[in-house]
């Protein structure tokens, strides 16, 4: 049934290995976690193509943790918002994929992020704009879950209730790893639901590398009015990649080209498991 | 004395949301001090109060900026600058969005409330940000002007403000210029380069100076950054030397722009007033400004002293 979708999402894969170990530095760990959420959003749910990108109408995404551009930067090419051949001039001299996303390179870029905590508090105001218009627009973003520890997430988190911004979608990329180590060494976070929920939101959990869950909890959002809903999605940091799968220290380093090998191998085959 | 640049922000305000349907305006609970409040009243749907979370209340702009709107973000200098430099940086400045921050009580005439509340560097720490214009007012006309032109900037602008009423120097015909200096007075024996407040003090200080037989040039700089080189070069080639008058530190404020204008090519002898690298502290703002030599007495004392 998502076999269309699976196949994009091995292609995003490939190409997040790909780039980050042609530019010898990126962050692959937190990019695969947040595969199945970004091909979801731009190959199913999303109002946004190429045509209507200078459109107040259409839906905004904005990823609050910077850091895995490349993950937004695979799914802008693999859904035909720039080049293929792009992506490997990732963070070199001159090239328009800066190592966190820079909305001044890139049109389908909606806002500049990489600095954390302050996606959400952006896609807060692009929200509010859209009600002020009664636009119809939803506004997506994707938070990691280190990222909650800023201050700004929850100045911005109670704003988006105070406002009543059923236009808004967060998901909380929660693979549970950080720089440092797991969330609750570095700085508790649980429990997150919870936490949401006292803040005024509609809070969803769900699998986040499962895309009929995704798809639910999608559809559940549109009946939530006067709410902003938080989709808490489990995920697992550097998802599809065994070695790199649950292991703080992919947070941040890039692959050497045998381990890239390895990689693209063990995602191709998984595409002959799934197909 | 005429009204305070903050309550002229906040009557530009109410005559711009009616020619324009794309400005909002957000505060952080202070709608009432920084006279955001007008405006909230006129046009609720497009007033939001970010509450006491001035990081949140730039991050929104900036947002709101992306959807199309012109946003005002309003709340004290030294919160505004301090507690969301960071924001300003990476939300405003570094994609280009097009935010206006109107920060009011800015200086050491904040007065009473003391040093925690009194922006001595928000010049500074603005002035070093990459795409930022910068804007200060000198009386109620000018604020009018500067604001009005704000709203037509593309681009992130920050426009200083202040919570003490001000001397009028300007008349109804006059018209801010982005980027140029505004000579004030012509003279040829020194030059008087000044912003905000001071400039009023400078012009009657200049008054008394010219009684005695001295004839200062006086040039108010309402624009910051970017800077007008070429009315400061002028003066440093055509002047014996140049006072720099601000309510400001004298670390990174106009005084040191100036200085580096003119180092660079007509190497000329500037003394800077201005706080001189300490906090403030509870007084009146008049005791304050008497206390910082910010007054027309020492501006002719200095002049005096130094020709």
């Amino acid at each position: 049934m998502y076999k269309k979708l699976q196949s994009h999402a091995i292609n995003i894969r490939k190409n997040i290995v790909a780039m980050i170990t042609e530019s010898k530095s990126g962050h692959p760990g937190g990019s695969l976690s947040g595969v199945e959420i970004l091909t979801y959003l731009y190959f199913k749910e999303m109002n946004i193509n190429k045509d209507n990108l200078d459109s107040k109408e259409r839906d905004y995404f904005i990823l609050s943790k910077g850091h895995a551009a490349p993950v937004l930067y695979a799914t802008l090419s693999e859904a035909g918002f720039i080049e293929e051949k792009e992506l490997m001039t990732l963070r070199k001299l001159g090239s328009k994929l800066q190592g966190h996303p820079d909305s001044k390179k890139i049109k389908a870029i909606d806002v500049s992020t990489g600095s954390l905590g302050q996606g959400i508090s952006n896609a807060v105001g692009v929200a509010i704009g859209a009600k002020i218009d009664n636009a119809n627009s939803t506004i997506y973003t994707l938070l990691g879950d280190g990222e909650l520890q800023e201050g700004l997430v929850w100045e911005a988190l109670m704003s988006a209730a105070h406002y009543k911004l059923d236009n808004l979608v967060a998901f909380v990329d929660y693979n549970k790893l950080q720089i440092d180590g797991n969330n609750e060494d570095v700085m508790g976070i649980k429990p997150l639901d919870k936490k949401f929920e006292s803040f005024g939101w509609n809070v969803i959990t769900i699998d986040g590398h499962d895309f009929k869950q995704i798809e639910k909890a999608l559809q559940s959002e549109k009946e939530t009015k006067q709410k902003p809903t938080v989709i808490i999605a489990n995920t697992v940091k550097g998802k599809g990649v065994s070695f790199m799968e649950n292991n703080a220290g992919w947070h941040g380093s890039a692959p050497s080209i045998e381990q890239r090998d390895l990689a693209l191998n063990e995602l191709e085959n998984m595409r002959k498991g799934c197909l | 004395m005429g009204l305070a640049t903050r309550e002229a922000y906040g009557k530009a305000l109410v005559e711009l949301g009616k020619e324009n349907e794309n400005i909002v305006v957000l505060d952080a609970d202070l709608s009432k001090s920084t006279k955001t409040a007008d405006f909230a009243k006129e046009y609720p749907n497009r007033f939001i109060n970010a509450g006491i979370a001035e990081q949140n209340l730039l991050g929104m702009s900036a947002g709101l900026a992306r959807y199309g709107k012109v946003p005002f973000a309003s709340t004290f200098a030294v919160f505004a600058t301090g507690r969301a430099f960071e924001i300003i940086r990476n939300s405003i400045c570094y994609p280009k969005a097009n935010v206006k921050i109107a920060a009011t009580h800015a200086g050491i005439t904040v007065g009473e409330d003391g040093g925690s509340h009194q922006s001595i560097e928000d010049i500074a720490i603005m002035n070093s940000l990459p795409n930022m214009s910068l804007l200060v007012p000198a009386d109620a006309k000018e604020t009018n002007e500067i604001i009005k032109y704000a709203a037509k900037h593309v681009g992130p602008v920050y426009i200083r403000l202040g919570r003490l009423n001000s001397e009028d120097i300007f008349g109804d015909d006059y018209k801010f210029e982005y980027g140029k200096g505004v000579c004030l007075k012509e003279g040829d024996d020194c030059t008087i380069i000044s912003t905000g407040l001071m400039s009023a003090m400078a012009k009657n200080a200049c008054e008394t100076l010219k009684e005695q037989g001295i004839n200062v040039r006086l040039i108010h700089m309402p624009t910051i950054k970017p800077i007008d080189r070429e009315i400061i070069e002028k003066a440093a080639k055509e002047t014996k030397f140049i006072l720099t008058c601000e309510e400001h530190s004298v670390i990174g404020g106009l005084g040191q722009i100036v200085a580096s204008v003119t180092s660079e090519t007509v190497p000329t002898k500037v003394i800077k007033l201005g706080i001189n690298d300490v906090f403030g502290e509870s007084a009146t703002p008049k005791e304050l400004l008497q206390k910082h030599g910010l007054s027309s007495e020492n501006i002719v004392n200095i002049i005096k002293a130094n020709i």
